[in-house]
């Protein structure tokens, strides 16, 4: 099985910015992730983000891997994060 | 004289075909996805159900292709509100697929190429209900739509119709699929507007 090489589906984890500041006060875009498919790691602004979905799903750019789930109802938000090992979150000293 | 109004309270009707509660109609065919466009060669390609004693059950391409086919015309309905009318397809009924499973189990986790899962009762797969479908609208369904071959369950809402659909796991319990686990209905029927947990 191969995957679409064509024109991308998907967004920059940028695209993240405005639904996760609904639920964390500060900029998780810029929060290191590490993927537990490959290890990868980075800022959640570098997930693959496809959003032609019934919620937002942030892909690991190395290996594909679902590292970000999020789907907003309209009473309740549900994320799971079971594709990144921890978030390393700066903060102000 | 009688007149005879639908209402404002009355459910949509548009094109004379129903439109289940919050839905819209399109003429185009979204193509939404929670990931690369998987590419399956029918060479490659494998159908199979697993029951819950560990019997597996597997269909090549021509294994699917040599078995009676049906030719239907449904109304799909996206959970992102969107629904289309009168889509036709061409596919084999579950009934004649899973006609040859013995298997005491009541739910089924279905799985796709590329990863994607979704859960819903196995009543739902029989009784006509349900089919893999390989043709859309007289020609091979595009990989975009989930060909080679898709599930299709149009009674429930598009989410539970898995695209690229790799195979059918039969259990004794209901386990949430891809988006079952993060909010979304387990059962998903759209006209009693079942889209989050708890509708």
């Amino acid at each position: 099985m191969t995957t679409d090489a064509g024109a991308p589906s998907y967004q920059d984890g940028n695209a993240l910015a405005g639904p996760l500041s609904e639920l964390f006060t500060v900029d998780l875009t810029t929060a290191l992730t590490r993927c537990t498919g490959c290890g990868a790691a980075g800022p959640l602004a570098g997930l693959r983000v496809y959003a032609h979905a019934p919620g937002l799903v942030g892909r690991c750019p190395g290996c594909g891997q679902v590292v970000l789930r999020l789907v907003r109802g309209p009473r309740a938000a549900w994320l799971d994060l079971r594709g990144t090992v921890a978030l390393r979150i700066p903060l102000g000293s | 004289m009688t007149v005879i109004s639908p209402g404002f309270r009355g459910r949509p009707r548009t094109s004379g075909h129903r439109l289940p509660p919050g839905q819209y109609e399109t003429r185009d065919f979204p193509v939404l996805s929670a990931g690369p466009t998987p590419r399956v060669a029918r060479e490659d390609w494998e159908f199979t159900v697993t029951t819950e004693t560990g019997d597996r059950y597997r269909w090549t391409w021509g294994d699917l292709l040599s078995l009676p086919a049906e030719r239907f015309t449904v109304d799909l309905h996206c959970v992102t509100r969107w629904s289309k009318f009168g889509t036709s397809w061409e596919g084999v009924s579950l009934d004649v697929l899973l006609g040859t499973v013995q298997s005491a189990s009541d739910y089924a986790l279905v799985s796709a190429y590329g990863g994607y899962t979704t859960n819903l009762p196995l009543a739902d797969l029989l009784n006509g209900q349900a089919w893999i479908a390989h043709r859309y609208e007289g020609a091979d369904l595009p990989a975009e739509h989930g060909g080679p071959a898709r599930l299709l369950v149009p009674h429930l809402y598009l989410w539970k119709s898995a695209k690229w659909v790799r195979g059918i796991e039969l259990t004794a319990r209901s386990e949430p699929g891809f988006w079952e686990s993060v909010g979304y209905h387990d059962y998903g029927d759209p006209w009693r507007e079942q889209r989050y947990q708890g509708d």
